[in-house]
């Protein structure tokens, strides 16, 4: 299948545009909170919370025995949960930083819930059920009520942004100064990171324990690279999510045998690595650029200033002077001579350079402005 | 018994701890209304935690917090806050516009945005500690001067009547210092109260009129004036201090 025959299904095929609405939705709601835990410092709770929720889904169809995706969701958003608490539980009462409470929550319930995983492989039901879905993702197992529930979480996330954006706002860049003014900074935390819980539940289906907190960071992430405002970055993460989550499907589709969470994963990836490239204000490449350039230009400068210093003890600002001259104040490599040369303020030739007038006027101008 | 409502921030019986141990004790502190007054002590005396509890920022294990004479809760519009510099991510994608802007947001209340009346506040605010020329900045590309007085234009859209500050002067030049303390003593001119966490001893006489030693308990408070001597400081930081006052 090639990509044109694709995105002609996408309009007529009913999986497959349920898949990709799907993820098209995953990504939105990915990017939107991501940002939150981003920019709280918080890069790594989605990991915790992705691995939190395994032992929740296994336990759910222990329970239950039942094969229905809602059930295993509301264990999943349990545990979730408890490990969220947990979390904040460690930190606030031992001396233990958010990094290593992370770890712990992180290791101790998904080894629980790879321990009960394995238990349970022998009941036959359980492979029906396909628990082990929940691993990697399963993309191609969404259906029209996932897609529903995936655009009312989305819906219902945005409300809440519009509803508290300003409060929000405030607590995320300042929280004690939230505090000083009356804002409930512990109800705005705990509502984000119920959304937070609430989109790695239900992302755990299509890309998986194991790669979802790359879906909730690859956005937001790439999206801080580009702008400077933070509706402007919620708004990018936003659209970059349904980039990675349409394109994605679209590949995994288009080459039969790629999975698709991963897929998804790798080209959010790809848009954080060009994000961070080439993006004109924070980009590394741009600012290497602009690095050098302005090295370049203090160079020149120099050796300028030197020449002008040496060209006014003489009557003749054009006197022809040897390039030894400037070597014995300081190494001059033959470049800098030549874009002096190409820019007209110098005449080089056979080891000699000379001042044009046009230079000489410039340096003067220069020297005022540097020994002001 | 004095009319207690006639100070402008009133501090009864406030103690503060961190796991087991005491950060504040029992503190008194009587603040009346028109000073500008300085809280000195030695690091970890408790000076951020002092401003902290009587914002209701940090947990309190006993004591009460009155502005003008009512409970802090119901007179928090009364009250701006100014944080230390170092407390936020200067890299957060916002601008400088935009930062003094959540100075209007108490007021304004849930789900109301700031409309014309609230950002020519805003600008005011800006002018008056003269960095409207950077108002659309990201803040990161701010010096740390500009960042302070970007927090303190934030405070002033408060319109508040008593200013509680944590160190104000930290990291910046000599410039911004002064156009911070002439700021300060302008809005004491004004009748408004400021409250300042402060580090420099030798400039105290000449921006304060009025000072707090702090190191855990409240050594003295009172006018500058009166109570700050040797033996005050001595008291607080457990050293012979020895400071030139001009008198």
């Amino acid at each position: 299948m090639d990509i044109f025959e694709y995105i002609s299904l996408i309009f007529t095929d009913y999986t497959i545009r349920n898949i990709s609405l799907g993820t098209g939705a995953l990504g939105a709601i990915c990017g939107v909170l991501g940002s939150f835990a981003v920019l709280r410092k918080e890069s790594l709770l989605g990991d915790a919370i992705s691995h939190a929720a395994l032992p929740g889904i296994v336990l759910a169809f222990m329970i239950t025995q039942a094969k229905d995706n809602y059930v295993l969701l509301i264990g999943a958003i349990i545990s979730g949960l408890i490990g969220t608490l947990l979390i904040s539980g460690i930190v606030t009462n031992t001396r233990l930083k958010k990094d290593a409470a992370l770890g712990i929550v992180l290791s101790v319930f998904f080894g629980f819930g790879m321990l009960l995983l394995t238990f349970i492989q022998k009941n036959p039901d359980a492979t029906q059920a396909g628990l082990d879905k929940y691993l990697f993702g399963q993309a191609a197992t969404l259906m029209e009520n996932d897609v529903k529930l995936l655009s009312i979480v989305l819906g219902l996330s945005l409300l809440v942004l519009l509803m508290f954006w300003k409060e929000l706002k405030v607590a995320l860049f300042d929280s004690d100064y939230a505090k000083s003014i009356g804002i409930k900074t512990r109800f705005l935390d705990s509502l984000i990171s119920f959304f937070i819980v609430l989109a790695i539940v239900l992302g755990l289906q299509t890309v998986g324990v194991v790669l979802m907190s790359a879906m909730l960071l690859a956005p937001a992430a790439a999206a801080r690279q580009w702008t400077n405002r933070l509706y402007v970055m919620l708004i990018i993460a936003a659209i970059l999510g349904v980039i990675s989550g349409v394109v994605g499907t679209a590949v995994s589709t288009t080459y039969n045998n790629l999975s698709t969470g991963p897929v998804i994963v790798v080209i959010a990836i790809l848009i954080v690595i060009i994000s961070f490239l080439f993006s004109p204000k924070r980009g590394l490449l741009m600012r290497q650029i602009l690095f050098i350039r302005s090295r370049k230009k203090i160079e020149q400068t120099k050796v300028l200033l030197l020449m002008y210093n040496i060209a006014k003890t003489h009557d003749d600002v054009g006197h022809p002077h040897s390039n030894k001259i400037l070597n014995n104040f300081q190494g001059i490599g033959k470049n800098v001579l030549k874009s002096l040369e190409n820019q007209g303020w110098i005449k080089v030739n056979e080891g000699m350079w000379l001042m044009t007038e046009k230079g000489f006027n410039y340096a003067e101008e220069l020297n005022k402005g540097i020994t002001l | 018994m004095t009319d207690e409502s006639k100070y402008a921030l009133n501090v009864h019986d406030l103690t503060v701890a961190y796991d087991f141990k005491p950060v504040l004790w029992d503190i008194h502190l009587q603040v009346p209304e028109g000073v500008l007054m300085a809280i000195v002590g030695p690091n970890g005396a408790g000076k951020s935690t002092l401003i902290k509890a009587i914002l209701g920022i940090q947990k309190k294990i006993a004591g009460t917090v009155e502005i003008f004479g009512k409970p802090y809760e119901k007179m928090r519009k009364e009250v701006a806050y100014v944080p230390q510099k170092g407390t936020v991510d200067w890299d957060f994608p916002t601008t400088a516009f935009d930062v003094v802007k959540m100075g209007t947001y108490g007021e304004l209340g849930w789900f109301r945005r700031p409309s014309k009346k609230q950002k020519i506040a805003a600008l005011e605010a800006l002018e008056k500690v003269g960095m409207l020329p950077f108002k659309n900045r990201q803040i990161s590309q701010l010096s740390g001067g500009q960042q302070q007085r970007i927090f303190l234009a934030r405070a002033l859209v408060q319109n508040a009547s008593i200013y509680i500050m944590d160190e104000p002067f930290q990291g910046v030049d000599a410039t911004t210092e002064i156009a911070i303390i002439n700021i300060l003593k302008e809005l004491r001119s004004s009748g408004k109260t400021l409250v300042v966490v402060h580090h420099d001893l030798q400039t105290i006489p000449e921006y304060f009129d009025w000072v707090t030693f702090l190191n855990v308990k409240k050594i003295a408070t009172g006018p500058i004036k009166e109570i700050f001597n040797d033996e005050n400081l001595a008291k607080t930081y457990g050293i012979n201090y020895k400071v030139t006052i001009n008198k």
